[in-house]
């Protein structure tokens, strides 16, 4: 990754209506970096409806659908199958949605795509609830987490659904995480989904502010914190088996990453214990898996 | 080519002779036929096309929608609940201006499960801004399948094409089908106004705040109101192509009747007979089939009723706490109009139930006998209790 340079040509524009420190904004620029001008991008409701713009503006200098909640997967399959049609092979189809359209409503739409292989990226980019509709409870949003559906004394009592691992176990071609805080690793990762065909999807950490309580200039730094501690470690799934970890983090105890927000001031010294161990526990099984495939 | 074949075979026909080029579907009782034909069609190589299988119909409709969006020409067909299922993306479709074609074979809604023939499904979503065109035969299928891409394509708008559960999808009639070379003539391929396009990229379908919604609704009440002319074009043009005519209506035995049938469907085959059996005997009995439900033929109707002195409407389908819905919108359409006929509703055949000779000799009999209406709705052959209408026992009947 050393000589990786960031591509310079932006195919966002300023003016866009996301909040000061969104990660999904500063997470679209990069993709679109990466994957070029020959991109179409199809959007469902979420926070990116309005960091788009109204009508007649567009945030992004590529074609861009926006559609209903839990349909991204399919109209993003019908719009390939257009373009498969035309000849227009070289053109990247791209879903760009949260983890509320994809964890929960849209999940269905995205395992039948999954399932056919469908040839196009797919990026969830999570920011752990339903923040277009004012910080409500997925199941993306990770335990302990305040949410204005989980308020205090309900905060959320069960663990983050694990996307990558249900995509993965699709078997499609290519399955990455991936942060805002690693543009590289990120952009790479695009790139490499690229130059593939079928189903590739890719998980993007991102921070929201205003939803998980924190100052907007500490954006990044928390969603470094996710990768260091462990809780979103970066790494690939090729063909539904090949396990590559790309970070090796330095390990920090996980209350760095909680401590820093407000969504989880609920959390006792007791819970940091007990997801810490849970957390270690699950990183031995991907190094376990990383392992595996490489023999 | 004259050819025997099932009602759903003459959709998946028609689809093939309007070389559409994304088909998303799932299957459903009694559409099932029609997409498994289609699939295969692609398989032997006689459709070049893209046949996306989908996990539910919402997935198929909002398949067709990028599909359409991309600039191909896309069509799938459901029925019943499976139409329901696709509700929100029905509005999608029409709000995104994308000419998208659907087969929806009219079969009533659970519960209980009921496969059978009935309208409701398809009236339900009468306000998501779809053209609904209703079938009498097969070889209207057939036709009214091609002629739908080319309206679709005119305005900006999607189709619908109905036909009935059994009574068409799965009955089998002798169909002409054009030669390809013909349909390729009529129906030249899709030239979209706007489409996701690389070299000229746009944003579709953004937040749009109240300055803009409402011209935007506006607009495609506008095309509504220019669908009339275009279809009844297109159905001209269709004609002059193949010697099969069509248009928003079909008048049969209409010049000097004094009752007349409103029908739409198959039930229109057996009220034809039913006429023609009561003008031997000398009775005025006309017959009105509405093709066309949305755009509502307005200004048609009230011309092919006008001096009538009694008209019935026959639904098979019901708005619960209203009436048929035909029937509703017939009085609408009359409403304030000098010479306008007495309008009798009634209620047939829910849930495939047989509509007879007798359930129309019946709904005549009624007409001809009540002064005017002493019922809102009428229920034809109700069972049980309740309104139950029956037919004066007068002689010469049946
Ligand atoms: C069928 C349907 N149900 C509910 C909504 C309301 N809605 C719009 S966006 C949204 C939440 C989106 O959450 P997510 O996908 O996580 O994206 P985010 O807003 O967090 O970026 C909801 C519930 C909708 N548009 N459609
Ligand atoms: S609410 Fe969160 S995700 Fe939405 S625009 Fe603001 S920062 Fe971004
Ligand atoms: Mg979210």
């Amino acid at each position: 990754m050393k000589n990786f340079v960031i591509p310079e040509t932006d195919y966002m524009v300023p003016g866009h209506l996301a909040c000061p420190g969104c990660g999904a904004s500063l997470g679209m620029r990069f993709a679109l970096k990466a994957l070029g001008e020959k991109t179409m991008v199809v959007v469902p409701a979420c926070c990116w409806s309005i960091i788009a713009g109204p009508f007649p503006y567009s945030a992004v200098k590529v074609p861009l659908f926006h559609t209903a909640f839990e349909t991204a997967a399919s109209v993003a399959s019908g719009l390939r199958a257009a373009l498969d049609m035309q000849g227009q092979d070289d053109v990247t189809v791209m879903a760009w949605a949260g983890d509320g359209g994809t964890f929960d409503i849209g999940l269905q739409a995205l395992s039948g795509a999954a399932e056919r292989n469908e040839d196009f990226i797919y990026v969830c980019y999570d920011n752990e609830a339903y923040m277009n509709t004012g910080i409500q409870r997925s199941s993306a949003t990770p335990e302990g987490a305040w949410t204005t559906t989980t308020p205090e004394g309900h905060v959320k009592d069960r663990p983050k659904k694990n996307i990558v691992d249900i995509l993965a176990a699709h078997r499609i071609p290519y399955v990455a995480t991936a942060s805002v805080a690693y543009p590289h690793d990120f952009i790479r990762k695009l790139q490499k989904a690229q130059s593939m065909h079928g189903t590739r999807f890719i998980h993007l950490l991102s921070p929201c502010p205003p939803g998980w309580k924190i100052p907007s200039d500490d954006s990044i730094e928390i969603a470094r914190l996710a990768v260091q501690t462990k809780l979103f470690p970066l790494y690939e799934i090729e063909d539904g088996e090949k396990v590559t970890i790309n970070l090796e983090p330095d390990g920090l105890p996980v209350r760095h990453y909680f401590e820093k927000q407000g969504r989880f001031r609920y959390l006792t010294d007791a819970d940091y214990e007990r997801i810490q161990r849970d957390v270690d526990h699950r990183w031995e099984i991907l190094k376990r898996k990383a392992e595996w495939a490489k023999e | 080519m004259k050819k025997v074949m099932m009602g759903n075979h003459a959709v998946s026909y028609g689809a093939r002779l309007s070389r559409v080029q994304v088909i998303s579907a799932y299957p459903i009782t009694p559409q099932t036929q029609i997409v498994e034909e289609l699939s295969e069609l692609c398989a032997r190589g006689e459709l070049e096309a893209k046949f996306i299988k989908v996990e539910s119909e919402h997935s198929a409709m909002a398949a067709c929608i990028g599909a359409s969006a991309g600039g191909a020409r896309a069509f799938t067909a459901t029925s019943s609940q499976g139409l329901a299922l696709m509700h929100e993306l029905l509005h999608w479709a029409a709000g995104a201006r994308l000419p998208i074609v659907l087969a929806n074979v009219n079969r009533a809604m659970g519960p209980g499960w009921s496969i059978w023939s009935e309208q409701t499904d398809s009236l339900a979503q009468r306000d998501t801004g779809w053209l609904q065109i209703y079938c009498e035969s097969n070889q209207e299928v057939l036709d009214t399948t091609i002629q739908a891409f080319k309206i679709a394509e005119t305005l900006s708008l999607p189709v619908m094409v109905i036909l009935d559960a059994f009574f068409l999808s799965h009955t089998y009639e002798p169909v002409d089908i054009p030669d390809q070379r013909g349909i390729d003539r009529f129906l030249p391929p899709f030239q979209p106004k706007v489409k996701m396009d690389i070299r000229d990229p746009h944003a579709f379908g953004a937040l749009v705040t109240p300055e803009h919604y409402y011209e935007f609704r506006y607009n495609i009440q506008k095309a509504f109101e220019r669908a009339t002319g275009v279809i009844e074009e297109v159905g001209r043009e269709f004609g002059e192509h193949f010697g099969r005519y069509y248009g928003l209506l079909e008048e049969y035995e209409m010049d000097d009747a004094e009752i007349v049938l409103v029908t739409s469907s198959t039930i229109t085959s057996t009220a034809r007979a039913v006429v023609r059996e009561r003008r031997a005997r000398g009775e005025k009995i006309g017959l009105l089939k509405v093709r066309v439900f949305r755009p509502f033929p307005f200004a048609a109707i009230r011309q092919a009723l006008s001096g009538v002195r009694k008209a019935a409407v026959i639904d098979r389908n019901i708005s619960f706490g209203h009436h048929g819905i035909f029937f509703s919108e017939i009085k609408s359409a009359l409403y304030g109009q000098p010479d306008a006929p007495r309008l009798f509703g009634f209620i047939a055949g829910l849930g495939g139930r047989d509509v007879t000779p007798e359930t129309i000799h019946d709904i005549i009999d009624i007409t001809q006998h009540e002064s005017k209406p002493q019922q809102d709705i009428y229920w034809i052959g109700l069972k049980s209790a309740g309104q139950k209408a029956t037919a004066p026992k007068t002689a010469a009947v049946k």
